[in-house]
C-alpha cells in the first residue's frame, strides 16, 4: 500500500511546477549565492576603498602610498571619484575633506599621513613618542564597517615593511644604538656598505614600479601585531550610536518582509479573478487602470505602515534614534513602500495562480534579499555581486535608510535612492498594467 | 416586498432611442481559436420581459452573456442597451449582471459587499444606503446585514450574489444560472425575487439548465446550441413548432435489444435511457403501437403517454449526447 501512496505523491509533485521550483531551484539558487559570497571561488575579491591623504610628501610617505596602491584588495583614493572626464582635475583629499567623505559614506576608511612622518616613519610600537619625535598615521573609519579598518590597518603594516626596507633598516639600527649602545667603527662601516647595496637594489625596484606588481611582491602576509608603523584609529561615523547594526537590520529585514507582504497582498487580485469578483468589478464603472491604481495605493500604505511599526519597535526596544530622523524615514519609507507594492502587483499580474505566485515570489524575494543586502551587508560581498545588488529594491532601500539613520544625511542627499525607487515603482506598475490586459477582455 | 419600484427614468429622451429594445443583439460572433463560441446570434429583449436562454454546456450562453456585459469583445456584431453600445457608461448603468460564480468579497459583510459594488457603479450617500436597504429586503437578508459573506449558507450567498448584481437598480438584468446548488426553499425564494423584479418593470435574461424554471419564469425561451439560436419563442410556440399536436409515447419493453431497436426504427422513434420513445398524432394510435410490439415478441413493462414539454423540445433539438 505504500507504493501507490508514493507514486501518487510523485505524480502530484511532478505536475506542481511551483512545488518543484521551491524544492529544487530555490535551494540551488541560495546555495550558489552563499557559495559565491563565502566560498572563496570567485574572481573578484571584495576590495576596500581607502582614502589616503599624504600631508608629508616625504620619500617614506610616497613609498608607503605606492605600497598601498600595489595591494590588490585596496582601492586607494587620493582624490574624490567622479564619473566625469574632468575627474583628474578634482583637488586631492585633505584631512578635512577625507573625514567629510567618510561621514558621507564615500569610503569606509581614510589614512592621513601627517607632516613629519618621514622623519620617523617606524616607531616599533612607540606611537607618537615625543621623545623619539615619531608621529602616527591617522586611521579614520566608519564604524558600521567592522572589517575594512582592520584590513587597512594590517595592509598598512605590510606596506610599511615591504615598501620602506631601507628606512626600516636605518630606523632599526637607530633603535639598536639607542637601546644597546653605539656600534664599533668596523660595525658601522659594514652597515653603511650594506645599506648602500640595499639602496641600489631598491632603486632598481623603483625603476620597475610602473610595471605590474609581481605575485611574489604581494605575497607577504601582514601580521596582526601592533606594527612598526604607528597608527591611531578614530571612528568618525557612528561613534555615538548605541547599536550600530540596528538601523541596517531594521531596513534590511523590513524591506524583505515588505516584499513578501506586497506580493501576498497583490495576490488578492488572483483570488478575485478566480472567484469572478474581478469580472463583476470590471463590468461596473471601474476600469482596470483604476482598479490596479487602487490596489497599488492600498499596498503602498500597507507596506509603509509595516515599516513604521518595525522602526517604532526598533526605536523603543533597540534604541534606534527615530525621532530625529522622521523626515528621512518618511521619504525613504514611502518610496520603498511604493516600489515594493509595484513589485507585488507585477508578480501578481504575471502569475496565473496563487501557487505560482507563492513559488515565484519566494524565489525572487529571497534571492533579491540575499544579493541586495537584506541578509548580510553588501560590503562583505565580492565586487561583482555588490554591483548585481544594485538591480534589487533592497539595496537602494537599505542604502537610503543607512544614509538617514547612520550617516545622518539630510533628505536632499537621498535624491539618488528616491529617484531609483520611484522609477522602479513606475516601471514595474506600468509593466503590471500591461500584463493585466489579459484580465480585461477575452 | 415593501420596496418601491426599482427602475428609474430612461437615461435619455430621444424618441428614437425610447423606442429601442432594452437589449438588442445583432449578428454577434466570437471565436476562441478554432472554436466558434458564438456564431451570429441575434436576439432582442422586450420591455418587462423575461427571456430564458437554454442550451447544453459549451453551447455559447456564457460567452453571449459576457459579451453583453462587455467582458468579451465580439469579433462581429453589436450589442446595444436602450440604444447605447454595450461598453458605454449608459449601458453599464442600465445593465445588471448576476454571474454564475459567487463573485463576492468573503471577508466583507452583506452590507459592505453591497456598498462596495454600489460604489463601483457610482452610487454614494443616501442613494447608496437606500439601495442597500432595498436589496437586503429584496434578498431577505435584512437580518443578516452584518454577517460576513463567507459565513452565510449556500442559499444566502446566492441571494447576496443576486443583490450585488442589482444594487445600482438596473433596468436590464442578466442572470446566469442563479439557482445552481441551492435547496428547494432557497430556489423558491429566488423565484419570488425574480418575479418581484419583473413586477417592478425590469427586463431579464435568465440562463438555466432547469426546464421547469424556464417554464415558470420566462415569457420566451431561446435555445442555443453550437453558438447559434436554434429555436426561439414562447413555451407553447416551441412545443407546437417541434411536435405540433403530437403526443409522446414512452414504453419499456422486455425482449431482445435488436428487436426493440427494430420496433423503434419502424415507428421513427429513438431509445432514451432504455425506454423506447416515439410520437403519435392521436392518442388512439397507441393501441396499434403496442400490438406491433406484441407481434414482434416484446413484453410491455410499462407505457406513458404525455404532452411534450420544454424538456422534450430541448432534448429533441439538442440531442442526448454528453457535451462535456
Amino acid at each position: 500500500m505504500i507504493t501507490p501512496i508514493v507514486r501518487t505523491a510523485i505524480v502530484s509533485l511532478r505536475r506542481d511546477r511551483a512545488a518543484l521550483a521551491m524544492s529544487f531551484i530555490l535551494p540551488i539558487a541560495f546555495f550558489s549565492i552563499f557559495a559565491t559570497i563565502f566560498g572563496g571561488r570567485h574572481d573578484s575579491t571584495p576590495r576596500v576603498n581607502v582614502i589616503v591623504v599624504d600631508e608629508d610628501h616625504s620619500r617614506a610617505s610616497i613609498n608607503l602610498v605606492r605600497g598601498l596602491q600595489r595591494e590588490d584588495s585596496l582601492v586607494v583614493l587620493t582624490r574624490p571619484q567622479s564619473k566625469s572626464k574632468r575627474a583628474e582635475f578634482l583637488p586631492e583629499y585633505t584631512a578635512a575633506t577625507a573625514e567629510a567623505a567618510i561621514k558621507a559614506g564615500d569610503a569606509p576608511v581614510a589614512l592621513i599621513i601627517p607632516h613629519g612622518f618621514g622623519d620617523h616613519p617606524i616607531s616599533f610600537g612607540r606611537d607618537s613618542d615625543p621623545a623619539s619625535g615619531s608621529v602616527s598615521i591617522q586611521l579614520l573609519n566608519d564604524s558600521s564597517d567592522m572589517i575594512a579598518p582592520q584590513m587597512v590597518a594590517g595592509l598598512l603594516q605590510k606596506a610599511g615593511m615591504t615598501s620602506m626596507p631601507d628606512v626600516m633598516a636605518e630606523q632599526g639600527m637607530k633603535y639598536t644604538e639607542q637601546f644597546i649602545g653605539g656600534l664599533t667603527p668596523e660595525q658601522r662601516k659594514r652597515m653603511n656598505i650594506n645599506l648602500e647595496q640595499m639602496n641600489g637594489y631598491l632603486e632598481k625596484l623603483r625603476q620597475r614600479e610602473n610595471q605590474p606588481a609581481t605575485a611574489g611582491a604581494a605575497s607577504t602576509k601582514a601580521d596582526s601585531f601592533t606594527g612598526p608603523v604607528a597608527v591611531q584609529s578614530r571612528a568618525v561615523v557612528g561613534q555615538n550610536k548605541r547599536n550600530p547594526m540596528v538601523s541596517f537590520y531594521a531596513a534590511g529585514v523590513g524591506v524583505m518582509f515588505l516584499l513578501f507582504t506586497a506580493s501576498n497582498s497583490a495576490g488578492v487580485l488572483l483570488d478575485e479573478a478566480e472567484s469572478g469578483t474581478l469580472d463583476r468589478v470590471l463590468s461596473s464603472h471601474v476600469t482596470m487602470t483604476t482598479l490596479l491604481a487602487g490596489k497599488l495605493t492600498y499596498n503602498t500604505l500597507l507596506a509603509f505602515t509595516q515599516l513604521t511599526v518595525m522602526f517604532l519597535w526598533a526605536s523603543s526596544v533597540f534604541k534606534l534614534d527615530l525621532s530625529t530622523h522622521i523626515p528621512g524615514f518618511v521619504v525613504m519609507g514611502l518610496c520603498t513602500a511604493f516600489a515594493v507594492a509595484a513589485f507585488g502587483m507585477l508578480l501578481a499580474s504575471i502569475c496565473r495562480t496563487r501557487a505560482q505566485l507563492g513559488a515565484l515570489s519566494t524565489l525572487l524575494i529571497l534571492t533579491m534579499s540575499a544579493v541586495g543586502g537584506s541578509m548580510f551587508p553588501r560590503f562583505l560581498m565580492p565586487e561583482a555581486m555588490q554591483k548585481a545588488g544594485l538591480w534589487t529594491i533592497n539595496a537602494w532601500a537599505i542604502d537610503g535608510f543607512t544614509k538617514v539613520f547612520w550617516y545622518d544625511l539630510p533628505v536632499k542627499d537621498l535624491w539618488q535612492q528616491v529617484s531609483v525607487l520611484l522609477a522602479v515603482g513606475i516601471v514595474l506598475f506600468a509593466a503590471a498594467r500591461r500584463i493585466a490586459r489579459r484580465w480585461e477582455f477575452a | 416586498m415593501n420596496a418601491t419600484s426599482m427602475t428609474e427614468a430612461p437615461p435619455h429622451s430621444s424618441s428614437s432611442l425610447l423606442e429601442s429594445f432594452p437589449l438588442e443583439v445583432v449578428s454577434l460572433a466570437k471565436h476562441f481559436g478554432q472554436i466558434k463560441a458564438v456564431d451570429g446570434i441575434s436576439l432582442e429583449l422586450r420591455g418587462g420581459e423575461c427571456l430564458g436562454l437554454l442550451g447544453p454546456n459549451g453551447a455559447g450562453k456564457s460567452t453571449l452573456i459576457r459579451s453583453i456585459v462587455g467582458r468579451v469583445i465580439p469579433d462581429a456584431g453589436s450589442v446595444s442597451v436602450f440604444g447605447f453600445p454595450a461598453n458605454t457608461s449608459e449601458a453599464r448603468s442600465a445593465l445588471g449582471w448576476v454571474p454564475q460564480e459567487l463573485a463576492l468579497y468573503p471577508r466583507l459583510t452583506c452590507s459592505e459587499n453591497l456598498a462596495a459594488f454600489g460604489r463601483y457603479h457610482g452610487l454614494s450617500g443616501g442613494k447608496l444606503q437606500e439601495s442597500i436597504a432595498w436589496c437586503l429586503d429584496w434578498a431577505a437578508l435584512a437580518d443578516r446585514a452584518g454577517d460576513l459573506a463567507k459565513n452565510l449558507s449556500g442559499g444566502m450567498k446566492r441571494r447576496l450574489n443576486m443583490a450585488a448584481g442589482i444594487i445600482h437598480r438596473p433596468r436590464v438584468v442578466l442572470m446566469d444560472e442563479p439557482t445552481v446548488g441551492v435547496d428547494p426553499q432557497s430556489r423558491h425564494r429566488i423565484f419570488e425575487m425574480i418575479e418581484a423584479l419583473r413586477n417592478n418593470g425590469a427586463s431579464i435574461i435568465y440562463t438555466t439548465h432547469y426546464m421547469e424554471e424556464a417554464e415558470r419564469l420566462c415569457d420566451r425561451v431561446a435555445i442555443i446550441d453550437h453558438g447559434r439560436i436554434i429555436a426561439q419563442g414562447s413555451n407553447e410556440d416551441l412545443v407546437h413548432g417541434v411536435f405540433a399536436s403530437r403526443s409522446q409515447v414512452l414504453a419499456h419493453f422486455a425482449g431482445p435489444p435488436e428487436v426493440i431497436e427494430a420496433w423503434v426504427e419502424r415507428h421513427a422513434g429513438r431509445l432514451v435511457e432504455g425506454a423506447a420513445e416515439c410520437t403519435i398524432e392521436n392518442s388512439t394510435l397507441i393501441a396499434g403501437l403496442l400490438d406491433d410490439a406484441a407481434r414482434a415478441g416484446l413484453e410491455l413493462v410499462d407505457v406513458t403517454l404525455r404532452r411534450p414539454n420544454l424538456e422534450s423540445v430541448f432534448l429533441h433539438l439538442t440531442g442526448r449526447e454528453l457535451r462535456d
